[in-house]
């Protein structure tokens, strides 16, 4: 049930979810093993759904890339999304969102992996030296094809690595080399598949994060003691406890 | 507000911009007695230098745009790089300048740090006394604090001296340019150095390699060879010139008394002429003589007091080209205030940003925000 028609919008709270694919469903059936029911309305590509079993609670399908910045605006109070998208698109992701709970699913890891003949190459530091090297010799950085640009920027900063230059690729990364766009690449791998096709390795210590799949709280979304009570009865039904409590003081 | 600015409530009209514009020109007074010229380079400058200079790490702490003609664009995060594309479009010949302007700061989310605030400098470029150069930037900017520099708590080092100490290491060349490469890290500085000693047992890949490496070139090349094909700008050649070099490292090791000497050296601090005759007690190989014997003249230079100035040896290993003296000046009841000034030489820079011909260089700078902010003008 949508809950009574009387019912304020000001008193709701949204969840937000993917709208399509794998992870929609993955997200349908961890919400269904908790005794909550939340389903699309109408056809397949409608994106607009409810959720059955808790009151007070809107369902927004929506774009999984979108999730983070409508968390982090406020414009969401949940939402599921990949650990690696939260935090390379909100840059202070811990103090914007809480990760409530990992869903056991969407699994990606953020590694940095170079091509398979860098014989000399298995380490962070092996990847700064050759960055060192380039420079001198060439004149010209060492090259990292990724769209997770705030996290790898961030990881290279915390490795002491000086002097990647990190070029932007929205898809196909581990192809970038090969292209020669690149000389390494930073993307997320489950297998590990695409990059061995691709005579790409991993860095044995440049696993930047083991992402899966969180149910996010944000902590800048609007709570009055209406949603406030919706929110904690969501929880309890997840099995969470108490939501509006857990959220970080702005 | 949008009426105030980094470090002053308001500041942007009325009496307040007009006591900044006053302490402003009277900065820029003593800058210009000193024969500096004015400069005003663009707030916009073209992220190639900066990113040479800097690396990737820029791109978080500047502002970045583009130009669809230009390319891509970057706030100026300092001036010394900007006055020094001025500087070498004109020719490279010595030169003095001074400048006032704003300068911008991506700042990390949440931070209270401001993305804009002032600048006023002074940059001597060339100058045929290096010693006599520092003595008089320092003095400059200990004059533009005004009477705030009386309570002004000093910070001085001297990186030629780090430099020195590296130089000075019984280690091959190659190893040096990595600790110099990393001088301005110094958590990965330290990493590197430990890394010369005493190692772990290597990977069975690397073990694998240094074998071939060591069995000759042809086991190289098809070590390498049979890993697959090589794409991306690094030469296949590369790959093999620094197996071959791992091989030879792996045959060498940094004894645990050098890395302990170089450790010890960065770690002297205390009164300049308490930490002048401790690094001269360290410098049994003369490695620092004349680094050592530069500080003494510097002391001297510097006139009475200098022998008390508070030295760092790792001071401004932080602050990215700075390869010389170094200095700052910062308010020890206002904690939360910035330096309220600072400096330093970068005789590499030049180089380093791909110009010809290195160029001596020593500058400062004053925050005129913070420094009104400090004197009471709040």
């Amino acid at each position: 049930m949508a809950g009574p028609a009387s019912d304020r919008s000001a008193d709701r709270i949204i969840l937000g979810l993917p709208s399509k694919g794998r992870l929609r469903d993955a997200c349908f059936e961890w919400f269904a093993e908790r005794g909550v029911t939340v389903e699309g309305t109408g056809a397949e590509r409608e994106y607009a759904g409810r959720v059955v079993g808790v009151e007070g609670v809107d369902l927004a399908l929506l774009s999984a890339g979108e999730i983070p910045k409508e968390l982090a605006a406020g414009r969401i109070h949940l939402g599921v999304t990949g650990e690696d998208m939260v935090r390379e698109r909100i840059p202070d992701a811990d103090a914007a969102v809480r990760l409530l709970a990992a869903m056991g699913f969407g699994f990606a890891d953020l590694v940095i992996a170079v091509p398979d003949a860098w014989a000399d190459v298995e380490t962070m530091a092996d990847l700064d030296a050759v960055a060192g090297r380039l420079r001198a010799d060439l004149g010209r950085p060492l090259r990292i094809a990724t769209k997770y640009h705030l996290l790898v920027r961030r990881f290279l900063r915390a490795q002491g690595v000086a002097d990647c230059l990190l070029v932007d690729s929205q898809g196909a990364t581990e192809g970038a080399v090969r292209q020669g766009a690149a000389e390494a690449i930073a993307d997320i791998t489950t297998s590990g598949a695409t990059l061995t096709d691709n005579r790409l390795r991993p860095l044995v210590d440049g696993l930047i994060l083991k992402s899966q799949a969180h149910l996010c709280l944000s902590n800048r979304a609007a709570l009055g003691p209406a949603r406030a009570a919706r929110l904690d009865a969501l929880g309890e039904a997840l099995g969470l406890g108490p939501l509006a409590s857990a959220r970080v003081p702005q | 507000m949008s009426a105030d600015r980094a470090y002053l409530t308001g500041g942007r009209m009325g009496d307040g911009l007009a006591r900044l514009a006053a302490e402003i020109a009277r900065i820029d007074a003593g800058f210009a007695d000193a024969g500096a010229q004015a400069v005003e380079p663009a707030a916009l400058q073209p992220s190639g230098p900066l990113l040479g200079l800097y690396g990737e790490d820029i791109r978080a702490r500047a502002f970045v745009t583009t130009d669809p003609v230009e390319g891509e664009l970057m706030l100026r995060p300092d001036f010394t790089v900007p006055v020094l594309r001025l500087h070498m479009q004109g020719g490279a010949a010595p030169a003095r300048y001074r400048y006032c302007g704003p300068v911008y700061r991506r700042q990390e989310p949440g931070s209270a740090r401001p993305t804009e605030y002032l600048q006023a400098g002074v940059e001597i470029l060339g100058e045929a006394d290096p010693v006599a150069a520092d003595a008089e930037v320092f003095a400059l900017i200990r004059e533009a604090l005004g009477e705030v520099a009386e309570t002004a708590a000093v910070r001085t080092g001297d990186l030629s001296i780090a430099f020195a100490a590296v130089a000075g290491l019984e280690a091959p060349e190659r190893w040096k340019a990595a600790l110099r490469r990393h001088l301005w890290r110094p958590a990965k500085f330290r990493a590197v150095l430990e890394g010369f000693g005493e190692r772990p047992a290597p990977t069975p890949a690397r073990a694998a390699l240094v074998a071939a490496a060591n069995q000759g070139e042809d086991a190289l090349r098809a070590h390498v060879r049979a890993l697959g094909p090589l794409h991306g700008a690094r030469p296949f050649e590369d790959v093999l010139a620094r197996a071959r070099e791992l091989a030879q490292d792996a045959r060498m090791t940094l004894p645990r008394g050098q890395i302990d000497w170089l450790e010890a050296v960065l770690a002297v601090k205390g009164p300049s002429a308490e930490a002048l005759e401790a690094l001269r007690a360290l410098d049994v190989n003369a490695a620092l003589r004349p680094a050592l014997d530069r500080m003494a003249r510097r002391l001297d230079a510097l006139g009475p007091g200098a022998e008390t100035l508070p030295f760092d040896a790792s001071f401004g290993r932080g602050l990215e080209y700075y390869d010389g003296f170094t200095f700052e000046f910062s308010a020890p009841d206002r904690p939360g205030l910035p330096p309220l000034a600072g400096g330093g030489r970068y005789d590499a820079l030049t180089s380093r940003l791909g110009f010809v011909g290195a160029l001596p260089a020593v500058g400062g700078i004053v925050r005129p925000e913070a420094l009104l902010a400090a004197s009471g003008g709040v």
